[in-house]
């Protein structure tokens, strides 16, 4: 049965049959509803919903509860993104499973409350200090949020890696009809020997992202950079539309990429041989599948609500077998697929 | 890291042993340092009440930062400042645990100064020991919110102007200003009745929390003499003659 849900709404249910228990956050728009339904369907699901005094405290306590041993999210939106950073850098060093969901809003600074996808180098690059990288998932429906929420709780806890949901204030604030997951069963989380649950008939567990000795330390890291390899081998995701017999394929994520599948349809209509790859894990970066697109597509052309950010994991992924244009909107502003289409023409001859 | 090893001569019977909850770790304090004791009061406490398996610690980034080392415990690290957040977290996620965290005067009082408010106000129950030595001992002895006006720290070297670094900040009373919390107490360890004193309190503080009572802080007034530059044994004078003149003892909200 189909329900007809905001993207915000969709993720926070979608949260809570994933199992999550405890949820921490802050107000901020464009991510508004999430917390509002968290606050009205989590307890009755026997969970926890804290509006926090900070991001800075509801990811600390995100932490906390993840060192608990329970399924635990925050969201907010970029300038709270910012101040998670912190948290969410120690939870990676801790290897503690969270889910953080970002509705990225226009930036730097303050900014405005436009959809946009500034926040890309933050979310793949690193973000918090430290050698580090975060699962990120970019839905680029609603229907596709609700899966990509439960999934990342999923991955989070098989891997022991923290985990992003990358959306936009589009996606957050659009309503559209959602098959919702079936609730996850509680015998389905993993078990967790390593939480904090007492140290009854056992020696003590410590949650912690400390340690002194360089050496030791190392080991600590090159043990956390063989799981980061297993999922880069695991764990890429990406779809492809329209691209079998692509002169052009445009390259872009969540809203841009939905925009995109509309701008191909237009194009192919006026005869035009266009394309879309959409990367749905960021990080992961599905590298080798555009690798071999550019083996056979003269020209990718990278789409995002920002100055070009994934547009550096693109050219990374081609190294000159394409070219590799980009086109951009700045400041909230989201191109019309006419506009993209125009710049389709540019590169394109029909 | 050194095993301390208690050898008991044949025919003494010893009297004053090592807490059940504390590791065979050996403490990184410095000699005369407060930590020590106060942590050693912690354990006891948490001995006394029979709770150690079901105790989780949340350790500072501080002095104090290898508190999880030295228990027998599950701990948490958490980042400077965040303890009573990380606190709250492991709380709400399953009440039955017995939380506390273990703070200095610059996590709990500079850069955490947000969460623990927030959480004295909503009241969390959990335990919360604040150690507060009026000085950044770890990171080699800057100036705290704590500092005494004309103490001498590395970054108040002619000694702390209150014009343009304020005041001793009580946190401890301000607390005390809340609904949220239930007992807020300040104590110190400079000699036998203090430490006493200390222990009753540190006691009660988790006596509260098993007893579902919400949010109680332990405050002790503390020395750091390595970075008073004091010999060891100076640090109970200090105490007693110089940091209570700020930081008057006893307890500021007794809610029972
Ligand atoms: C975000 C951040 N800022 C600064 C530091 C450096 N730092 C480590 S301990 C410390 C101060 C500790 O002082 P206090 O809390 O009073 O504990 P004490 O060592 O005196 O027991 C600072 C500033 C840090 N680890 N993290
Ligand atoms: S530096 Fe000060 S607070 Fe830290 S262990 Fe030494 S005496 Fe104690
Ligand atoms: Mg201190």
């Amino acid at each position: 049965m189909k329900v007809l849900l905001r993207g915000n709404e969709a993720m926070a249910e979608a949260a809570i049959r994933a199992g999550c228990r405890c949820y921490f956050c802050y107000p901020i728009t464009p991510q508004g509803e999430l917390v509002e339904y968290m606050a009205r369907h989590l307890p009755r699901h026997g969970g926890v919903f804290l509006q926090a005094e900070s991001e800075v405290a509801a990811i600390n306590m995100v932490y906390g509860a993840a060192a608990a041993g329970v399924r635990t999210m925050t969201s907010s939106s970029s300038p709270g993104i910012s101040l998670k950073m912190e948290g969410i850098s120690y939870l990676a060093g801790a290897r503690l499973p969270a889910v953080i969901v970002n509705v990225m809003r226009a930036g730097p600074g303050l900014g405005n409350i436009a959809p946009a996808q500034g926040d890309y180098f933050q979310a793949t690059k690193g973000g918090g200090h430290g050698d580090y990288r975060l699962i990120v998932l970019a839905p680029s429906t609603v229907q596709e949020a609700a899966e990509l929420v439960m999934l990342a709780f999923d991955l989070s806890d098989r891997y022991r890696v923290p985990a992003m949901i990358l959306a936009d204030g589009m996606l957050g604030q659009m309503m559209e009809p959602v098959e919702l997951p079936e609730p996850i069963p509680p015998g389905r989380i993993p078990p967790k020997p390593w939480a904090l649950t007492g140290a009854k008939d056992r020696a003590p567990n410590v949650v912690s992202s400390f340690d002194l000795d360089p050496y030791r330390f190392r080991e600590i890291l090159r043990a956390l950079w063989a799981v980061y390899r297993e999922i880069e081998r695991n764990e890429v995701r990406w779809e492809e539309y329209a691209t079998e017999d692509a002169e052009l394929v445009l390259v872009a994520y969540g809203t841009m990429g939905r925009i995109c599948r509309t701008v191909v349809r237009r194009a192919r209509k006026e005869g035009l041989r266009v394309g879309l790859f959409r990367p749905i894990s960021l990080w992961p970066f599905p590298y080798a599948p555009l690798r071999r697109l550019a083996e056979r597509v003269p020209v990718l052309l990278t789409v995002e609500l920002s100055a070009g950010q994934m547009w550096e994991d693109v050219r990374l992924a081609v190294e000159g077998r394409a070219k590799t244009p980009f086109y951009g909107e700045l400041g909230g502003v989201v191109p019309t697929p006419e506009e993209i289409l125009s710049e389709v023409k540019k590169h394109v001859r029909g | 890291m050194s095993v301390v090893e208690t050898k008991v001569p044949a025919g003494f019977v010893p009297v004053y042993t090592r807490p059940k909850s504390l590791s065979d770790k050996r403490f990184t304090y410095c000699p005369g340092c407060h930590h020590g004791i106060i942590t050693r009061l912690v354990a006891e406490a948490i001995d006394e009440l029979g709770i150690q398996e079901r105790t989780v610690g949340v350790a500072p980034v501080g002095c104090a930062v290898f508190l999880y080392e030295f228990f027998r415990c599950d701990f948490a690290q958490a980042a400077h400042g965040r303890a009573c957040a990380v606190a709250t977290g492991i709380k709400r996620a399953n009440p039955d645990l017995i939380v506390f965290t273990y703070q200095g005067d610059g996590d709990l009082a500079a850069i955490g100064t947000a969460e623990t408010i927030h959480a004295a106000n909503r009241g969390e129950n959990i335990t919360v020991i604040f150690v507060n030595n009026q000085i950044y001992g770890m990171t080699g002895g800057e100036m705290a919110p704590t500092t005494l006006p004309g103490m001498r720290t590395v970054t108040t070297p002619e000694g702390r102007d209150v014009r343009t670094t304020g005041y001793p900040l009580r946190i401890s009373e301000m607390l005390a200003q809340l609904d949220g919390p239930t007992y807020i107490t300040r104590q110190a360890v400079f000699d036998v009745r203090h430490v006493q004193m200390a222990r009753k309190a540190i006691l009660k503080a988790f006596r509260n929390q098993l007893e579902g009572k919400g949010f109680s802080l332990v405050e002790v007034v503390a020395a750091c003499p390595t970075n008073l530059r004091i010999p060891p044994a100076e640090g109970n004078r200090w105490v007693k003659e110089q940091a209570l003149k700020y930081f008057p003892l006893g307890d500021l909200k007794v809610r029972d």
